[in-house]
């Protein structure tokens, strides 16, 4: 019982990685109608800008906030600069190969500016000290607390603030947003800037598990198991995300713990899961049906 | 003093001309109402009044100053609401957040005691308001839509096609609603409009378009009392 408890818990220090960045994807899907697959490796960037930080001497909580800020502005600059021009195409296609192109470019980037030329690894220092409270790891426990903490925040501001109200209208119905004199460029910048904020923090809590050494690999599975998250959630939906991300966390770590048949391709039972849930619900477990009468 | 004027604007979609130079003007407090066929032009004149259309030419004027190259959301927040044709209501927000939204760009502190005037005017509404604006019937969305652009406190109100898949009695109530508050507030109206007798009655002067061009212009009392212009183009 202990064992499982605690590959359970193992799964939620994975999922709320998962969950963060299917957040990240949800929210850009919401503002834009688009799958951002450069997510994980924007987040990977920030995560490098994070160590950055840490390197040159400032507490691993400190550099995880200005990376937050700095990662604000750099995902409204690839908006503006790389999504923006692409955006009234004829084919949305073009967006996509973007966000690809941006996928391998944003990786090498990373590599070529952090990694000095025989460096495999970095280190991230971790965020949360070894050792238990409460009969569960403080980590798990501080992680679990940041997802809820990312998700109260995003609450609040869009249902609550101004901005979330505009951000809301853009997402359901651009057109009639600049009737109301909204500029829907500055909303879907704000959307691009947040998602690029949850990704940071969706990095840092992945480099800073286990040991905290990462590389360049850091986000490229995790984005395939934040995408099956954010599928199994429903892509219009936050909520839907982090159950989604959590799910599949969970799903993976008691995989692996108990069905030693799949060692190896465990990949495979999150996303049976999935496969199920689609079938039944293929909006997702929380993406709505769009009803309207007209 | 005028408040709306287009001078010979032209205007369409690619390489499709649908409006060939067209001129006319709304004074302030007044009612205009476009009247004509389908595909005669008159959407695409709204839409070229609000920055809607790729290519505008001519010009459009608006409080005396040309509006013609502005964005969409310029011209709205410079005083022109616009309820679009399908009414282009936010059907996945609650009602009263599509009225709100109607005031986003308001830095008085009256959008609260707007809010709590429309919907005692509109007390479907007022039942609604924490509903989804979609699920709601589409008489209750054309109230909404035209209750949401009042909340800019515009001074110019465009309206496309309000009875639009409206039943015939509720289509009467919305244009009595329209011509109470042009009366009560003095608010300057440009309406497009298949139904030209209900438009009519609450108009000051009116505009027959067909294919792109203005055929008759005059008094509205004039046009639905001309038993030419009524069989010839309005049809009743």
């Amino acid at each position: 019982m202990q064992l499982f408890f605690d590959q359970f818990m193992n799964g939620i220090g994975a999922g709320v990685v998962f969950a963060s960045v299917a957040l990240a994807l949800v929210i850009i899907y919401r503002t834009t109608g688009l799958l951002n697959f450069a997510q994980g490796e924007m987040a990977l960037f920030s995560t490098f800008v994070a160590w950055w930080f840490t390197d040159r001497g400032l507490g691993v909580v400190a550099a995880l906030l200005l990376t937050i800020v700095v990662s604000f502005v750099g995902g409204a600059v690839i908006e503006r600069v790389l999504i923006r021009p692409v955006e009234n195409s004829k084919s949305p296609l073009n967006v996509v190969i973007v966000t690809l192109g941006m996928f391998l470019a944003i990786n090498a980037l990373a590599a070529l500016i952090f990694i000095k030329p025989g460096q495999e690894a970095l280190q991230m220092p971790l965020l949360f000290p070894d050792g238990k409270t409460l009969g569960m790891q403080t980590a798990t426990l501080g992680r679990a607390g940041i997802l809820v903490a990312e998700c109260v925040l995003l609450y609040l501001l869009l249902q609550k603030t101004k901005l979330g109200l505009m951000l809301r209208a853009v997402a359901s119905n651009p057109e009639s947003s600049k009737l109301v004199g909204i500029n829907p460029g500055a909303m879907l910048m704000v959307g691009w800037a947040i998602a690029s904020s949850i990704g940071a923090v969706a990095g840092v809590l992945a480099a800073s598990r286990g040991t905290g050494s990462f590389d360049t690999s850091l986000m490229q599975q995790v984005l395939v198991y934040a995408f099956a998250a954010a599928a199994l959630g429903g892509f219009d939906s936050p909520l839907g995300a982090v159950v989604g991300g959590l799910v599949v966390g969970v799903a993976n770590s008691l995989t692996i713990q108990y069905i030693h048949a799949l060692e190896g391709i465990e990949l495979v039972v999150p996303f049976g899961l999935i496969l199920v849930v689609l079938l039944v619900r293929p909006n997702g477990l929380f993406g709505r049906n769009v009803v309207e009468r007209v | 003093m005028t408040l709306l004027e287009l001078r010979g604007v032209t205007g369409g979609y690619g390489p499709v001309t649908v409006l060939h130079g067209l001129d006319l003007s709304v004074d302030e407090g007044e009612v205009g109402v476009i009247l004509g066929a389908n595909g005669a032009g008159k959407t695409t004149t709204l839409r070229a009044i609000c920055g809607m259309l790729g290519d505008v030419g001519g010009k459009v004027f608006f409080d005396d100053s040309e509006i013609t190259s502005r964005s969409t959301q310029a011209i709205a927040r410079s005083g022109i609401a616009h309820v679009p044709q399908g009414r282009g209501t936010f059907g996945d927000l609650t009602v009263d957040e599509n009225l709100r939204l109607g005031a986003i760009n308001r830095r008085d502190g009256g959008v609260d005691a707007d809010l709590a005037r429309w919907y005692e005017q509109f007390p479907r509404l007022g039942e609604r308001r924490s509903q989804m604006a979609g699920s709601m019937s589409g008489g209750e969305q054309q109230m909404l839509a035209i209750a949401r652009a009042l909340m800019s406190r515009p001074r110019l109100l465009l309206l496309d096609e309000p009875s639009l898949g409206l039943a015939p009695l509720i289509t009467r109530e919305v244009f009595d609603r329209l011509g109470e508050i042009n009366k009560g507030e003095g608010l300057t109206m440009l309406i497009v409009e298949q139904n030209a007798s209900l438009a009519l009655q609450i108009a000051n002067r009116g505009w027959v378009l067909e294919t792109g061009s203005i055929v008759v212009q005059g008094a509205a009392a004039d046009l639905a009392a001309d038993e030419d212009v009524r069989k010839a183009y309005l049809g009743f």
